[in-house]
Parts: structure tokens; C-alpha cells; sequence
């Protein structure tokens, strides 16, 4: 008993050294960015955040991050839910490959990936040039909206299709076959059974789009150099900029864009709750 | 629901995947052709072939040095982080189970939180005072060991359900080993395998972090990812056989990490 007891109070000192190092470089700069956007030259109150909501600036910033977030968590999902069904259903070696480079394409992301765009799809990008001299388009500004939204779109397609592959193993062949045989059609499978159980798979996977795209800040900053107005560029340009640094309001817009990730998370368990497959 | 199927459904699901495979390459396939072109512009295929650009990639000193301080600041973090997580691990599973659910919630912070939130406290509390590491590497190692926990925490869960590891302790101390010696000696080289992919993986994506080393510490130590983002305005075609490079390296370390994994069933 003696020795069990103090097996325990030698394990509790092995946790030490990982509090100390996971307090200092996790929650002692959430602790001050949460404490320090409550306090302004104003001193201390709801100021920052005031500011932040009045200032058009910052409203753009917030509304562009949630734009681009949303459609590229969108269009990327859609994409990944049909690649990832379809590559269940092709023979194993092609499966197995385009899985394999799935999974390496989700580390091709950040200054990288803008370079590769940039090469591609830029002013004078091969496929620019290609869907231009084809009359598909007029002319393309990747440095816009709509080019971020893409850019976006590509990084969010492999991290889905990893997250939603496994998904369907929910989805059992036989009960397919067994709406078949009660006279449902593909229509009728999908619309009671196929898409309510991959609810919660689906929602899953789009929450953590959602956050992966609203945090992103390498792919933006390389592809505008830091001149697009999404939050991330915002906040630091407040604390690395040349010129007007602010890190109280860094942080009143880090809690906000914090904010905006958790209420995606809440919206996320309340909508689990209603869903229908909650008793798994 | 893995079956191949045949038919006209069968050629559908195959035209899909080869489409996601195609969007998946071409950003790859267009920097890897700008890479060995000698010029491109305005014009949809290169004038002509090249490989001058990797020449003068990897003669230049300035990147063969970031290349290197990358290397040790992920390295580095991979070492703090076994010794700091593996402990962990083993205490909480081994002793306080309970203490998991509180990890597993712990372990979402580097998620939830993203690393320009956390710059922001960063570079304020360790800007200056008696802990000023804001343009060293230290404060690079120290952060990524937070970005490398969620993943090797959960990776390293997984294996020790899998060994059982209660069990095994109690054999190996029926046996007569004291507790170190059965967590170094039978527990350790059971999880040999599971960790070292859990490491590759995780080197895999600490070398392409970005906002940390930008923000943090910036030229004043240049890692990879700050030197590519420094060589903007330098030929396109230069970049191209640099992200090419970055490419080849992270494919190398993901297809090791993937064959060990296929040994170990």
C-alpha cells in the first residue's frame, strides 16, 4: 500500500514538467490576450470590443473571415463527401493511392500553396491563360474574395476527405439492399437513412473546416502579403506591424475570432442533441 | 460499404475519384513543370527545360541554413514533446485514468485556439523581462510542442489501449521488474513502432508551420517555411524548386510513416 501510494506521488511529479511547459505556451497567452482585450487607454471595460464592432474596418474583417469560411468549408465538404464515397467504391489500388496522396496533399498548405496558385491561377497563370484563351472567362483575380475562397476550398478538400473516409463505415451495404428490397429508391435510401445516420459525421467535419479556415492566416498573408482584410491579418498586423501596434485590440478581435470558433462549436453540440443518431 | 462496383455506377465512382485526384495535383503538377522551365510567361506551355533552378536552390547557403534550422527547431520540439507527453501518458493511464477525459479536453486548446491568437499573449509576455525567448529558436520549440500534443497524444493513446497496458505492467512486475524497468523495458519497445509514425507525421507538419516562426521570431532565426516566404520577390521559377523541394521532403517522411504503418498489422 506504502509503496502504490508513493508510485502515485512519483507519477503526479512526472506531470510537473508537462504543466509547466503546456501553462506557459498554451494557456498563459490565452490568459492574457483574454485579459488584456478588456483593457484599453481607457482602462479597463468593454472599450476594445466597442471599438471593434463600431469601426467598419474591423466589420469587414469579420465579415470577409466568415464569408470565406463558410463557402470554402462548403464547396469543400461537397467535394469531399463525394470523392471520399466514391473512393470506397473503386477497385483497392486506386483507392488506396488517391487515399495516400490525400493525406500528403494535407500538408501542402500555407506559403506554399499560395505560390502554387500564384503560379497556376495569378494574372499570368498557365490555367488562367488556358481557361482565358478558351473564353471561359473574362479575367481572374485570385487576390480577391472569390480567389481566397478557392484557395481555401483546396486546402479544406484532403483534411475532409481524412475526416468523413471513416464516416461511412457507418453506413452498412446491407441496409441498402434492404431499402432496395422494401421497394426505396437510391432517392428515398439517402433521404431516411443514408443522410441522417452520416449527420453527425457530416456536421463534425464541417465544424472543423469552419475553424480551420477562420484561424488560417500563412495561406493569406503570402498570397496578399498581409492586404487582405480577414481577422488573423488584422490582429497581426497589431502586434508585428511597422506601424500601429495595438495589442489590446489584437486581442479584443483574438477573442472575438476565439468567439466566433466556440459559437460554432455550441451551435455544433446543440445541433448533435437534435439530431437524430444521438443515442450511438 | 467498400465494395468495388461494376457498370456504369462503377465508371461514375471512378471518374469522381480521378477528378479529386486531378484538383488534388494540379497546383503540385503546375509549380513542378514552372520548376524545370526556363521561362514561362504568357504562353501555356514553357519555352524550354531546365534544371538550373534546383541548382541554384540548393547552392545557395541562405536556404541549405534555413533547411538545417528548420530541422533542428522540429527535432528539437519532437524531443521535448516525448519526454514531456510520454511520462504523461503513462502516469495518467497507468495510475489516473480518470485524469484522460480531462486531457482529452486540455488537448483541444492548441485546436481551439489558433497560433495567431496565441502569438498575440506571446509576444507580449516574452518580449522582454526575465523570460525573453521572442526571436530565438527556444520559443519556436516550446510552441510547437504545443501543436504537436493534440496529434501525438491521441496516436500514443490508441497504441497503449492496444498493448494493454495495466496488464503488461503487471506481468513484467510479477516477474520481478520494479516500475521503471517495466515502463522502459517492456512497455517502451511495444509502443517503438506507434511513436516513431506518430513522429514522422508530426515532423511532417511542424515543418511547414508558418505563423509561429513569422511572428515570432522572423529573420532573426530563419526557418523554411519565413525563408520561402522571404524569397517572394526572387524568380517564380526559383520558388517553384524550392516548394518542390519542401514537397519532396514532407512526401518522404508521410510514405515512411505510411510503410511502418502497413508493418505493423
Amino acid at each position: 500500500m506504502n509503496s502504490q501510494s508513493r508510485g502515485k506521488w512519483l507519477g503526479l511529479l512526472c506531470l510537473v514538467p508537462f504543466a509547466v511547459f503546456f501553462i506557459a505556451f498554451q494557456i498563459a497567452p490565452l490568459a492574457w490576450v483574454a485579459i488584456n482585450s478588456l483593457h484599453s487607454d481607457a482602462g479597463w471595460g468593454l472599450d476594445n470590443f466597442i471599438k471593434a464592432f463600431n469601426s467598419r474596418f474591423y466589420r469587414q474583417a469579420m465579415q470577409y473571415s466568415l464569408e470565406i469560411s463558410f463557402w470554402s468549408s462548403l464547396i469543400g465538404i461537397v467535394i469531399a463527401i463525394l470523392g471520399s464515397y466514391s473512393l470506397r467504391k473503386v477497385p483497392g489500388r486506386l483507392r488506396d493511392f488517391v487515399s495516400a496522396f490525400a493525406n500528403m496533399t494535407s500538408n501542402f498548405s500555407g506559403v506554399p500553396l499560395a505560390f502554387a496558385f500564384i503560379i497556376l491561377l495569378g494574372f499570368n497563370g498557365a490555367l488562367t491563360l488556358i481557361l482565358k484563351q478558351a473564353g471561359i472567362i473574362d479575367d481572374f483575380n485570385l487576390y480577391s474574395k472569390t480567389g481566397l475562397i478557392i484557395l481555401y476550398t483546396y486546402f479544406q478538400i484532403p483534411l475532409g476527405v481524412l475526416l468523413l473516409y471513416p464516416a461511412f463505415d457507418a453506413l452498412r451495404e446491407d441496409w441498402r439492399e434492404s431499402a432496395s428490397l422494401l421497394g426505396a429508391s437510391g432517392w428515398d435510401f439517402w433521404r431516411h437513412i443514408g443522410i441522417p445516420v452520416l449527420t453527425p459525421a457530416l456536421l463534425g467535419t464541417f465544424v472543423i473546416l469552419l475553424a480551420n479556415a477562420l484561424g488560417a492566416y500563412a495561406t493569406v498573408y503570402a498570397l496578399t502579403t498581409g492586404n487582405f482584410n480577414v481577422l488573423p491579418i488584422r490582429i497581426a498586423a497589431m502586434v508585428a506591424g511597422d506601424i500601429s501596434l495595438d495589442p489590446n485590440m489584437a486581442s479584443a478581435l483574438a477573442m472575438i475570432l476565439v468567439g466566433m470558433m466556440t459559437l460554432v462549436t455550441i451551435v455544433h453540440q446543440w445541433l448533435l442533441k437534435r439530431s437524430y443518431h444521438v443515442s450511438r | 460499404m467498400s465494395r468495388a462496383e461494376r457498370g456504369p455506377v462503377g465508371l461514375y465512382h471512378r471518374v469522381v475519384v480521378y477528378i479529386l485526384f486531378l484538383i488534388l495535383l494540379a497546383p503540385l503538377l503546375g509549380t513542378f513543370v514552372y520548376s524545370i522551365a526556363t521561362s514561362w510567361s504568357a504562353t501555356i506551355l514553357p519555352a524550354g527545360l531546365t534544371y538550373k533552378w534546383y541548382v541554384a536552390l540548393w547552392s545557395d547557403p541562405r536556404f541549405l541554413m534555413a533547411f538545417a534550422q528548420s530541422l533542428l527547431v522540429c527535432v528539437g520540439a519532437l524531443i521535448l514533446s516525448v519526454v514531456l507527453i510520454l511520462p504523461l501518458l503513462f502516469v495518467v493511464h497507468y495510475h489516473f485514468p480518470k485524469l484522460d477525459a480531462l486531457m482529452n479536453i486540455l488537448i483541444l486548446l492548441p485546436f481551439a485556439v489558433p497560433p495567431v491568437v496565441s502569438s498575440v499573449g506571446l509576444l507580449q509576455l516574452y518580449g522582454s523581462g526575465p523570460l525573453a525567448m521572442v526571436g530565438t529558436p527556444w520559443i519556436l520549440i516550446g510552441c510547437y510542442f504545443t501543436v504537436a500534443l493534440p496529434f501525438m497524444y491521441r496516436a500514443i493513446t490508441n497504441n497503449l489501449q492496444a498493448i494493454n497496458l495495466v496488464d503488461l505492467m503487471d506481468a513484467a512486475q510479477l516477474l520481478g521488474a520494479n516500475t521503471f524497468q517495466a515502463a522502459f523495458l517492456v512497455v517502451l519497445p511495444n509502443l517503438r513502432k506507434g511513436l516513431m509514425i506518430a513522429l514522422l507525421l508530426s515532423f511532417s507538419f511542424l515543418f511547414g508551420e508558418f505563423v509561429f516562426a513569422n511572428l515570432l521570431v522572423g529573420t532573426r532565426y530563419e526557418t523554411l517555411q519565413v525563408y520561402l516566404n522571404n524569397m517572394r520577390n526572387s524568380s517564380g521559377h526559383f520558388n517553384s524548386a524550392l516548394v518542390i523541394s519542401y514537397f519532396l521532403f514532407v512526401l518522404l517522411l508521410t510514405w515512411a510513416a505510411n510503410r511502418l504503418n502497413k508493418d505493423k498489422d
